[in-house]
């Protein structure tokens, strides 16, 4: 994963050549946002200073001062629920809560409360508020750094979720998430901040529930998400070789979901593949799977077929973790036998 | 200083939540009230104390037990009796009931299900007044419940770090749900949890209506001079159980409730003070009383003549 190249097929505007890394364009949103609107503010562990352990806020407390950069304490529920509070006075927050794994920290801060008071209030009170949160095994951290835990917050009415894989998607999703009015979660893949990709100069936004095509195919379908939609266009790219063009399409956004895009294709192309880097059971990809066969059933040749993370702990050893991971192999693997070729 | 019109209404206000709950009692037995009812009978004197140091505009979080936080934030009485009944005029429309009334117009942020679950969100409204640069400031209630709830402590760590304007007001009425307090909080002095944080903090008897206002009105002055949070632990008594549907009560004595209500009551306390300070007679308190019970029984009937919200609407307010 650490090899990822971003493709040109993954360009949408003119770009004027230049490229940003994942972080780089996220840190460009953030600081867009910032000079735009005098309400949004960044918290979270080490956001300030440090510029975050990933080095994505780097630079952005220079600008912005510490009022508007807070370096908070380690204690993530009371981060969310400070958010949140901020949130529904007037403001509009970006918490950071570092690792994905650590969401589990702020579930019924960002369940209970941020979710449900728009709806509980009858729509008085609105939570305007990002949380950006990391996902993705292969950096050798083992059970409680690497968890894509995406389909948690995926499940509850009243969160929208965001899960880009290109800089280009990063910088505009976020935008959009910083100006919604409902609480939203983004997870970056933490593999892909180092990812280099065409974002162009000046201000455009990309809206939240808006499928992209990565490259356009007609005999198989794959829809993958953040860091799988790479593989699934190396994978791609390898069937092309054999004759086989394929699909791909990222969904971009959890909630709301652009499933009209996944189903058209699928009635395209009469199969399809779906592949994520969460827990396989009750996950993203079982609902993909389930929106696809609902939509498109009498379209299909033959069973839509997933592949996610294997339904275990991340291992640390890293032949161990590796393993566990979605590849590019799998893909063309799963995709051949969906075809009929084996 | 209050002067004497504020005296009787501190008065009104709390024989206003008390007829309200009591009509909440009879409602919810006369299986007209759905859900689950958690009264805050005994317990008067301190949402009243404490809101009469606020401001309309300053925040306030409140509880699962929170009807009388919301009324002495200056809800309505119509339109929370329409919302414990699901009705479409409720302050939600409906869709909050008991344990969730919020009402951005008054500061009110919301009642909580989850017991300490809106102790970080006050934190965050003291942290926007801050950042916005208006002086308002927030009170968090809770309950003695969420004294061990660990976002409690994350919060009022950073409150203090940060100098917010939020004052963390316990109402410690003895008993989380069915358990005593003192059998599941270790040290003998709560305060000492907020001192710990070098938080200024207090006890204060919470079945005097003014000491609960004097206690609050010196916090709110300390946090909007820029001084930070303040912990007030008010000692009170609900004086019936946990919800309308605990009435046995094992837990505890009935002696032990005989004497809070005949030695304690706080609204007795406080007649019996506006009396011998000649604020008021008692011919002019029954007088309030009787205002409060007509103004009830408008609630209940305007609440009954409401309609339930329209179908189409349970889809509506997921996302804003």
């Amino acid at each position: 994963m650490s090899t990822l190249e971003p493709r040109p097929d993954e360009l949408h505007a003119a770009v004027n050549g230049r490229e940003l890394t994942f972080a780089e364009a996220i840190r460009e949103a953030l600081a867009e946002e910032m000079r735009r609107d005098p309400r949004v503010f960044l918290m979270g562990e080490d956001v300030g200073g440090a510029g975050g352990v990933f080095k994505v806020t780097e630079g952005i407390q220079a600008e912005f001062t510490p009022k508007r950069v807070i370096d908070t304490p380690i204690s993530e529920a009371g981060i969310a629920g400070i958010a949140i509070g901020a949130a529904l006075t007037g403001m509009r927050p970006v918490l950071e809560i570092m690792f994905g794994d650590f969401t589990t920290l702020v579930m019924d801060q960002m369940v209970n409360q941020a979710a449900k008071a728009y709806y509980m209030s009858g729509g008085k009170l609105s939570v305007p508020m990002v949380l950006r949160t990391t996902m993705g095994a292969g950096r050798r951290s083992a059970a409680q750094h690497s968890q894509s835990l995406h389909a948690w917050t995926s499940h509850i009415p009243g969160l929208k979720v965001v899960i880009p894989s290109t800089p280009y998607d990063a910088k505009g999703l976020l935008k959009s998430a910083i100006r919604d009015n409902s609480p939203v979660i983004i997870f970056e893949d933490k593999m892909m901040y180092k990812l280099k990709g065409p974002v162009p100069e000046g201000e455009y936004t990309i809206p939240l529930g808006l499928a992209d095509v990565k490259r356009e195919g007609q005999d198989i379908t794959i829809v993958a998400t953040s860091s799988m939609v790479h593989i699934a266009l190396s994978a791609a790219e390898r069937l092309s070789e054999q004759g086989i063009s394929a699909e791909v399409i990222d969904p971009r956004t959890l909630f709301p979901l652009d499933a009209q895009t996944l189903i058209s294709s699928a009635k395209k192309t009469s199969r399809a593949l779906i592949v994520d880097e969460g827990y396989r059971r009750y996950g993203i990809t079982g609902e993909l799977a389930s929106v696809i066969t609902e939509g498109a059933f009498y379209y299909l040749d033959a069973p839509v077929r997933r592949i996610a993370a294997f339904d275990v702990p991340v291992p640390f050893s890293p032949p161990l973790e590796d393993a566990t991971i979605p590849n590019e192999e799998l893909v063309v693997k799963t995709a051949l036998e969906l075809l009929g070729r084996r | 200083m209050l002067n004497t019109d504020q005296f009787i209404e501190l008065y009104r206000q709390m024989v206003t939540i008390r007829r309200f709950e009591e009509a909440v009692w009879e409602l919810y037995t006369a299986a007209i009230m759905p859900g689950l009812a958690h009264l805050s009978i005994g317990q008067e004197a301190v949402p009243v104390g404490a809101c009469a140091a606020l401001r309309r505009d300053d925040y306030i979080t409140s509880t699962h037990r929170g009807h009388g936080h919301c009324l002495a934030k200056g809800a309505r009485i119509d339109r929370m009796f329409a919302e414990l009944l699901g009705k479409v005029d409720g302050y939600c429309r409906g869709k909050g009931g008991s344990m969730h009334i919020a009402d951005q117009d008054m500061g009110n942020l919301g009642a909580n299900g989850i017991v300490g679950g809106s102790a970080a969100i006050a934190a965050g409204a003291g942290l926007s007044a801050k950042m916005r640069g208006t002086d308002q400031v927030v009170i968090s209630f809770f309950g003695d419940g969420a004294l061990n709830q660990g976002l409690l402590l994350e919060s009022m760590n950073m409150a203090a770090s940060w100098k917010l304007p939020a004052i963390y007001l316990c109402e410690n009425n003895q008993y989380g749900e069915y358990t005593p307090m003192v059998s599941v909080t270790a040290g003998a002095d709560i305060t000492a949890r907020g001192r710990a944080f070098g938080i200024p903090s207090f006890t204060v008897d919470g079945q005097d209506v003014l000491a609960v206002h004097a206690c609050a009105s010196e916090a709110v002055a300390r946090a909007r001079a820029g001084d930070g949070p303040t912990f007030l632990v008010c000692n009170t008594y609900r004086y019936r159980g946990h919800h309308v549907g605990d009435q046995l009560r094992a837990y505890r004595t009935r002696e032990e409730e005989k004497e809070w209500e005949e030695q304690r009551d706080p609204i007795a306390g406080h007649a019996e003070w506006l009396i011998s300070h000649n604020h008021a007679t008692p011919a002019d308190l029954e007088r309030v009383d009787a205002d409060a019970r007509r103004e009830i029984q408008e609630g209940i009937e305007f609440a009954k003549a409401s309609p339930f919200p329209p179908l189409e609407e349970v889809t509506e307010h997921v996302y804003a």
